[in-house]
């Protein structure tokens, strides 16, 4: 080998965020469709959760068996293994905190692993509220742990990483974006992305798109919602794009009854969006307006629709600019966020071929756009329970009837908090033209609780009891009308909020969805006819959505249950 | 209303829910309080709010949640900030002229007791019990439905099940179990008062290819398992695969489930208001 290039391996080998042969994530991954990888949230940039992997099979898919679970603890001996289990590296530990608040599942036990595991390269990528682990896609054994030491917040969950060539990005519950190296799990940077004062607290999974790390976060006080875009070499804030009007001037700002109303406006930004790389749009929904309960302060007219609350917007992620926007809930009184996934698929709609952005949102409706301009195209109820909407307006908003708001009496309303849908991610089927959404069709009582709306800041006011179910089921949406081809009706969900926590369709012709009931299941997909349950294993309660991967020219399957990671394979 | 079909309450459904409520996690996962500070002592809370009645009150409310002129302060976004006063402080002593608020000649002590009081008030009452009185219904009218199109005496009798309900659950409580039929473990969350009465079990009869047929109270089922507890305690589960062997479940209360989307709440304000008399 020549000095040359023997110095040129080493410049490769070297390479920050070099994809020649180390373990860093060649951008170019991002956005294809998900194969081999799973470089991103949603496995690509579409959320379409659809593999292309087809070695796992209807044909074969019942010899799925276990390659390896691996259970993870949480906090300062995380890292460290149990008694009868194998040494592993001591924990890196980071945090602001000089006396870390003890929340059981962050600074100790068992881990709620409810986001998205990346796998690059034959290694995982994991997180949970303040912990971030690495792991072997073989064998599941743990090559690094961190741990955030927190001065507290919600610590309800965590989505998963982000992640640019040899650097990982994730957030914390009291509203920091570390950035770690992926090789070794050292920090690299950390910076304050909200104020911990305002009651901000951040779960979503940031997402890497050219040289932006795009990051949310949540409230459920009264702040204002926003989506920001940093540097992820240098942590430099690059853009912030606030979801509210914030000054005199700013448009939506007529939708409000005051300026003061938008700034306490809510609209917070908590799952990750989808990216069309053609338009270099990043399109996400948005949060509920607040207070939650009520619509007096905020919205007393019908003219308050209270922009750009529970919306799909679409922000250019060079300049942070809002494109255009579809509000599926106008002046919301529920606290139905529309933060769901939009699914972006390329597909005939009226005839033609069309650039399509479609949500199954938490209010019970489904809504299909044009991804390129925001023109809206169709809206359809997915829900048979949700009884909330007077109707339809011209504009495709279903529009909220007032005697279905929280009264003092009580009213009985579906969806429940909860949602028709929630966080749980779909998956479209290119095969079927069919998404795939988990559906709960609970009813709850919806009772005021005060007459004062100042004490209904953020989710004050309202008492709410789930009195009755319909049940937890998947529905197969066909975009091009907004009606179910099926609907598969869990047994044993007891309509519970526990269960479904998110679907994967591969190309193997499989739905991969948990049961409510403690098992992962493999569905054969029939077409328009319900899908047959092939396969399933015991794993206990499923915290995210399941994915699947190759490694070794193996495809696997994966799934996280009770603070443990489960990966199958064919033997 | 509901029509007769509906009326095979007692019917058998083939693959009915087993258990219908679990409390909505998004619901009862509570935010905790921020930032996490370490309460103030009581005297100087109470000192606090003295100080502030007798200064700031008309402006911001003796409440402090906004007045005539002043904003609410118990949200606003310097007092989450502030920690003991040292935000407060400065502003109370030279005052907000371009707004309108003048200086005020306050020991460091007693702005330090505002700061305390106003931290010890909640920014909301998400999470505390309601007072408010729900009953608006006709009873008149709600005995008249439960006599009548509500068919609620097929099952139900106000000398029976129901007597003295009345005395029993707080209306909140009746009203919820009207709706659900029982059971459930959400109910009253925030209520005081009794629990909700159990739920008579969910059966479910299962019929093996050879005719013999097991009944018992359902303990589970899921699309490859069903199990269930037969009258002598036994416990006896079964694969299932494809339709093989049948299962027949029984929900007690699939009346009030296929109820679910049929209720006007009129009906139901009015039943309450009828049941909260039996006593």
């Amino acid at each position: 080998m020549t000095k040359t290039a023997k110095l040129l391996l080493l410049i490769a080998f070297c390479w920050p965020g070099g994809s020649l042969a180390g373990q860093g994530l060649d951008p170019a991954l991002l956005t294809k469709p998900a194969t081999d990888a799973w470089p991103t949230y949603a496995g690509d940039y579409s959320q379409r959760r659809y593999s292309t992997l087809a070695q796992i099979d209807t044909t074969n898919v019942r010899h799925l068996s276990l390659a390896w679970v691996s259970r993870l603890t949480a906090g300062a001996g995380g890292g460290e293994g149990g008694f009868f289990a194998p040494p592993a590296p001591p924990t890196v530990t980071g945090g602001v905190a000089a006396n870390p608040v003890n929340i059981p599942g962050s600074t100790s036990g068992s881990p709620r692993l409810s986001g998205s595991i990346l796998q690059v390269n034959g290694i995982l990528y994991i997180s949970s509220p303040d912990n971030a682990w690495a792991m072997d896609a073989l064998d599941g054994h743990i090559l690094w742990h961190y741990w955030w030491k927190s001065r507290g917040g919600t610590h309800i969950g965590n989505r998963g990483m982000a992640m640019y060539g040899d650097w990982l990005f994730f957030e914390t519950p009291d509203d920091y974006l570390v950035s770690l190296d992926a090789k070794t799990g050292q920090e690299r940077w950390h910076r304050e992305i909200a104020d911990f004062n305002q009651q901000y607290f951040s779960t979503t999974a940031p997402l890497v798109v050219g040289d932006h790390v795009l990051v949310g976060t949540g409230d459920d006080l009264d702040a204002p919602g926003f989506l920001q875009s940093f540097d992820p070499k240098t942590g430099d804030l690059q853009w912030k794009f606030y979801t509210v009007p914030m000054k005199q001037g700013d448009p939506g700002l007529d939708t409000w009854a005051s300026l003061d109303a938008a700034q306490h406006g809510g609209a917070q930004v908590w799952i990750p969006g989808s990216y069309d790389a053609e338009t270099h749009l990043y399109i996400f929904g948005t949060g509920n307006p607040t207070p939650a309960y009520t619509a007096r302060v905020r919205g007393p007219r019908d003219a308050h629709t209270n922009l750009y609350t529970c919306s799909v917007v679409a922000v250019n992620v060079e300049t942070g600019k809002m494109a255009w926007y579809f509000q599926t809930s106008p002046n919301d009184t529920h606290d139905w966020d529309s933060t769901q996934p939009t699914v972006l698929v390329d597909g005939m709609f009226g005839g033609k071929a069309r650039k399509l952005a479609m949500q199954a949102s938490r209010n019970g409706y489904f809504f299909l756009l044009d991804r390129t301009t925001g023109e809206h195209l169709l809206t359809m109820k997915f829900s048979d329970a949700a009884n909330w909407a007077a109707g339809i307006n011209a504009n495709g908003q279903p529009e909220r009837n007032p005697e279905k708001d929280n009264t003092i009496a009580g009213s009985l309303v579906s969806p429940d908090n909860g949602g028709a849908t929630n966080w749980l991610p779909p998956s479209y089927d290119p095969r079927t033209g069919l998404l795939y959404v988990v559906l709960r069709e609970l009813y709850s009582m919806y009772y005021l609780t005060s007459t004062d709306p100042r004490m209904m800041v953020g989710l004050g006011g309202s008492e709410q009891d789930v009195v009755g179910s319909l049940g937890t089921s998947i529905a197969a949406i066909d975009y091009r009308t907004g009606k179910l081809a099926w609907k598969y009706r869990f047994e044993g969900t007891g309509g519970g909020f526990g269960g479904v926590s998110g679907l994967l369709t591969t190309a193997g012709g499989l739905l991969f969805a948990d049961d409510g009931a403690g098992s992962l299941v493999a569905f054969g997909l029939r077409g328009r006819k319900a899908p047959a349950p092939l396969w399933h294993a015991h794993i206990g309660s499923v915290e995210n959505a399941p994915e699947t991967y190759t490694v070794g020219g193996r495809q696997y399957v994966l799934a996280t249950a009770e603070g443990a990671v489960w990966a199958f394979y064919l033997q | 209303m509901h029509s007769g079909r509906r009326f095979r309450f007692l019917g058998s459904v083939i693959i009915a829910c087993a258990a219908t409520m679990t409390a909505s996690q998004a619901a009862t996962q509570r935010a905790p309080d921020y930032p996490v500070r370490p309460p103030a002592p009581p005297e100087q809370v109470a000192h606090g709010q003295q100080v502030f009645r007798s200064n700031c009150s008309f402006c911001h409310g003796s409440d402090a949640r906004g007045g005539e002129t002043g904003p609410n302060l118990v949200r606003a976004q310097l007092v989450l900030a502030d920690q003991q006063g040292e935000l407060i402080t400065p502003i109370v002593q030279n005052g907000l002229p371009a707004q309108g608020m003048p200086k005020f000649s306050l020991s460091a002590a007693d702005i330090a007791a505002i700061a305390a009081w106003l931290h010890s008030q909640p920014l909301s009452d998400r999470g505390t019990p309601s007072t408010l009185d729900i009953l608006v219904g006709n009873a008149k009218e709600g005995e008249a439905y439960f006599n009548g199109a509500g068919h609620c005496t097929q099952c139900h009798s106000v000398t029976g099940d129901l007597a003295a309900i009345g005395a029993r659950y707080e209306p909140k409580t009746i009203q919820n179990l009207i709706v659900s039929g029982g059971g459930g473990r959400s109910f009253g969350r925030r209520s005081a008062g009794a629990a909700a009465p159990k739920l008579p079990p969910t059966t479910v009869t299962v019929t093996l290819p050879s005719g013999q047929t097991i009944t018992g109270d359902l303990d589970h089922i899921s699309a490859f398992v069903v199990a269930l507890r037969a009258s002598d305690g036994t416990y006896r589960s079964f694969a299932r695969h494809d339709a093989i062997p049948k299962v027949v479940v029984t929900n007690p209360v699939q009346w009030h489930i296929d109820m679910l989307p049929q209720w006007r709440d009129s009906d139901i304000h009015n039943l309450t208001a009828y049941l909260v008399t039996l006593k």
